[in-house]
């Protein structure tokens, strides 16, 4: 059985899915006008489809696909919130989805306030002094941040190379510190995921560059002691940076910029319910004190009263970190959620998302191990460690909810936490919605004591079972060979 | 207030309080210290209801003037090519967007195997034996590639030709700077990259040497044999490309590159004010476990099915953290899935047919232009889509002049290089027609 054929075995030569116009203009033979070895000597075998075998082809393959409008996606650390579709539209409007990068800022005017607008409501969420909208994801925005803090310490005469990381962190914040050419140093954290501040304390000196923290933590609780962590990185002479991906907690709440952060990357893609798109686009803007200004990316919007401009003539700035100005259909559907929540609304946002978090767990606890009494904030840690006792593993309970028609929490993530399940539901998800996962998962922790074949060998339901992911990594098959 | 995203009522929340065992939310946030907390509201504009967000929107998009009611000759690394209906109607498709990265195979098959078909595709245009599932864009694709042949290499130089779109050089300088990698740019001759300076420039600590073709300036050039100089000291080419190119120019990966980049716009995705754009990246299989970014390998399940998983896993930044091969974790998948619809909806005859026409439409507007007196032929080389021009006037001038005939005009190559005063880069896509050309053509001649 093959499954769904593939564009290329569906091919027919002589097919076509869109018809062209014949060109209108008098023209020369191919060789008159390119030199004869620049000349393409193999067509490109590309797939020959008709067009309704083509809509059919993207729509069954659509139909095998699991996204947000299709059901809850409990995905934690990744905020897979609802779509709103007037965004999606007002992204398509001509004036934004037409308008070439490379008009003269009088033909984009409307562009660049939206743009200079958006940084201002960033900045105020955040309680940042700054804000670039360069970057086009979370990790791009970690890399920005990261290169804003050393040329901020460069341009104060000190190279500072060290990067301190909680070993609780994702993934990409020790892997941003090396693509921006600096050493990852990794603390422990305490057993709940909070900053262990003795470890802190050793770590600081006169290398540190900066500390890079999400708050509430990975494990979806808030950090306390935050206030004390920013004298211990502050004194040593180092920077906060905030990785935003937990952001959806707190908005109106309390912001990093209060908390002692100088330097904040968001993902609108997360908080500001923008589509997570199957992985892309994102947009991920960084945020700044006020003394990290000089550096930020150019070209930097700015208005006089009047127009909106973009400056380029910013001789500390770390330079370009996108080819243009960022992920602008993004930011656009971002602005408009932004527009439509309001303060009060965004305050909802996060109160209901740490509701409906909590509300999961105190649902769950009876269940499956819960390893932190405190309450969290938008997600919430269960393990699988009872199941284990019959065999059953956090991968085995997320494969079987995939036969329930649920989309699988996170698991074994955060990596210090033993069969770890990260459940977030955020905020649009009714209560409804979130007892109908509850009873699904009590069903599946009573059937790993009754029946944990069933389990272990879950899915049952879907297209697929699980694939041999060793026979894909040791024999690549990456592309379509005739 | 209700938000029609947030389902709860006041009872769902009373009741949900109560399960947890508190009286109100505000209790979920008293572990925050107090005085880090917010005393007064957000300082935002008020809530709007959907036709007032659609209205203020569509106040915004109306205040810019879009290639819609332009005709459109500025390129420059973004393309007004036509975008067949198809694709947005797929795109669409909530399954597809409202979907995050394939970590569930068993769900998301569609994507990994549209993703798969997408790599298959950019393999088979750039002519190279393996391609990742996208970057974020042209300029950032190009720093990667960069960053990989360091890496592979073992070294830090990196000769850049000098006709490379400026705004990739910002990039890989942004890029480059903290990974203690050299950059070093090789002059241009008549519009394309000085084979002898190359000569002179490359030596055994060269890591790769990066070209873009057809470059900045427009013209095409000559890979086969700035490979040859650079496999002769073990460095490695790294052509960026306009992918539309490729239907009527050779694929780099037959001229001997070894990591062939570049923007992904061109392939169905809108202008959108420079992004979502789509970085591609291709390169060699001995390349394979050393690419940046998602993978997506062919497999089979426990029942005997084709199937599709993410794969190469170890290279990414949530497996191997500080060792990744790149810190990329959010990409372009969106873009990637636009560019696999466009690709297959063109098709082979479609896609040369829109390259040869772009070829085309762009040397008769080339003609059409070089004939007018007060403007001649910036450079001799051989160009594709996009070509450059010398006036005798300011560009902005006579672009303000087009802008009044409701065309959008050139790049002003002098606002990028001091040396190109005057010199005005034409860019000309299959959709432009020879009204449109000729058109152009007389308020050229008027303005200059």
């Amino acid at each position: 059985m093959n499954g769904h054929l593939t564009v290329f075995e569906l091919s027919k030569p002589g097919r076509i899915a869109v018809d062209m116009p014949t060109s209108d203009v008098p023209e020369e033979s191919l060789e008159t006008l390119v030199k004869a070895e620049y000349l393409r000597s193999k067509p490109a075998q590309l797939p020959e489809m008709s067009q309704p075998d083509l809509v059919r082809h993207y729509t069954a393959l659509s139909n095998r696909n699991f996204g947000v409008d299709s059901g809850f996606y409990p995905l934690g650390s990744c905020t897979m919130k609802y779509n709103p579709k007037v965004n999606e539209d007002v992204s398509r409007y001509s004036g934004f989805a037409d308008l070439h990068p490379l008009s003269s800022p009088k033909e984009a005017q409307g562009a660049l306030e939206l743009l200079y607008t958006m940084e201002q409501y960033l900045a105020e969420i955040t309680g940042m002094d700054a804000v670039t909208m360069q970057p086009v994801a979370g990790a791009h925005g970690e890399l920005t941040g990261l290169k804003l803090i050393r040329a901020y310490h460069r341009a104060r005469g000190e190279n500072r190379t060290k990067v301190i990381v909680p070993d609780s962190a994702h993934g990409t914040n020790p892997a941003s510190a090396t693509v921006c050419g600096l050493e990852t140093v990794e603390i422990k954290s305490n057993p709940d995921g909070s900053i262990n501040l003795e470890a802190l304390k050793l770590a600081v000196g006169p290398d540190t560059a900066a500390l890079m923290l999400t708050n509430p933590s990975t494990l979806g609780l808030f950090e306390t002691h935050i206030q004390e962590i920013a004298q211990i990185v502050h004194d040593a002479g180092g920077l906060l940076y905030y990785d935003g991906a937990n952001m959806n907690a707190i908005m109106g709440v309390v912001r990093p910029g209060d908390m002692g952060f100088d330097v904040v990357h968001l993902n609108l893609h997360k908080t500001f319910s923008t589509p997570h798109g199957g992985g892309g686009p994102g947009s991920g803007p960084v945020g700044v004190k006020q003394n990290l200004i000089p550096f930020l990316p150019t070209p930097v919007i700015t208005y006089d009263g009047n127009q909106y401009y973009l400056d380029q003539d910013r001789p500390q700035s770390i330079g370009r970190m996108h080819s243009f100005y960022g992920n602008f259909g993004v930011i656009v559907r971002a602005y408009a959620y932004i527009r439509s929540m309001g303060a009060d609304g965004l305050r909802q946002v996060s109160e209901d998302a740490v509701l409906n978090a909590n509300y999961c767990l105190s649902q769950l606890k009876e269940h499956y191990h819960a390893p932190f009494e405190r309450n969290s904030k938008h997600e919430c840690i269960i393990t699988a460690q009872k199941q284990k006792a019959f065999g059953v593993r956090a991968l085995d309970i997320a494969k079987r909810l995939l036969d329930y028609g649920y989309h699988p929490p996170t698991i074994y993530f955060p990596m210090i936490v033993d069969e770890a399940i990260m459940i977030e539901p955020t905020e649009t998800e009714s209560k409804e919605t979130l007892d109908g996962f509850i009873e699904v998962m009590r069903k599946i922790a009573h059937e790993a004591e009754t029946d944990a074949a069933k389990v272990q060998q879950a899915p049952h339901s879907t297209v697929v079972g699980r694939m041999d992911e060793a026979q894909a990594a040791r024999k690549p098959v990456v592309r379509w060979k005739d | 207030m209700a938000w029609s995203y947030l389902p709860h009522t006041r009872e769902d929340r009373e009741l949900m309080c109560k399960a947890i065992g508190i009286r109100s939310t505000e209790e979920l946030f008293s572990d925050i210290p107090v005085s880090l907390r917010l005393a007064s509201p957000l300082k935002l504009p008020p809530s709007l209801s959907e036709p007032e967000v659609a209205r203020h929107l569509s106040e915004l998009a109306s205040a810019n003037k879009s290639v819609r009611e332009l005709v459109c000759f500025r390129g420059g690394g973004a393309y007004d090519h036509y975008i067949p209906s198809v694709a947005s109607h797929i795109l669409s498709r909530s399954e597809f967007y409202s979907a995050y990265t394939q970590y569930q195979p068993e769900i998301s098959q569609g994507y990994l195997q549209a993703l798969w078909e997408y790599q298959s595709m950019i393999s088979e245009l750039t002519g190279m034996e393996v391609a990742n599932a996208s970057m974020y864009d042209g300029g950032t694709a190009l720093a990667e590639a960069a960053m990989m042949a360091c890496a592979a290499g073992k070294k830090d130089k990196i000769l850049v030709g000098g006709t490379l779109h400026p705004h990739y050089r910002e990039v890989l300088v942004t890029y480059a700077r903290d990974q203690a990698m050299s950059i070093i740019d090789v002059p241009p001759l008549d519009g394309i990259i000085d084979l002898d300076r190359l000569g002179w420039l490359i030596d055994e600590t060269t890591a790769a040497i990066i070209v873009q073709s057809p470059n900045f300036l427009g013209n095409i050039e000559n890979l086969k044999e700035i490979g040859r100089i650079a496999h002769a000291k073990g460095a490695f080419l790294i052509a960026s490309v306009d992918p539309i190119s490729l239907g009527v120019l050779e694929a780099p990966g037959v001229l001997g590159a070894d990591i062939v980049v570049g923007e992904g716009q061109s392939l169905g995705l809108g202008l959108n004010f420079g992004g979502p754009y789509l970085g591609f990246f291709a390169t060699t299989e001995k390349f394979m476990r050393k690419m940046p970014g998602r993978i997506v390998g062919q497999t089979t399940d426990n029942r005997g099915n084709r199937g599709f998983v993410l794969t190469l896993q170890a290279r990414e930044q949530h497996i191997r953290r500080n060792k990744a091969t790149s810190n990329i974790c959010s990409n372009e998948a969106l873009c990637a899935l636009a560019a696999a619809i466009y690709m297959s909806a063109l098709g082979k005859t479609g896609f040369r047919e829109v390259s040869r026409q772009c070829l085309q439409k762009a040397h008769y507007t080339y003609s059409s232009l070089t004939a007018l007196t007060g403007c001649e032929a910036a450079f001799t080389s051989g160009f594709f889509k996009e070509f450059s021009i010398k006036l005798q006037k300011s560009v902005t001038k006579v672009n303000e002049g087009l802008l009044e005939k409701g065309i959008l005009g050139g790049i002003d190559l002098g606002g990028y290089y001091p040396e190109l005063e005057h010199h005005m880069l034409i860019c000309v896509t299959e959709k432009r027609t020879k009204e449109e050309i000729d058109q152009l053509a007389r308020e050229m001649e008027a303005l200059i």
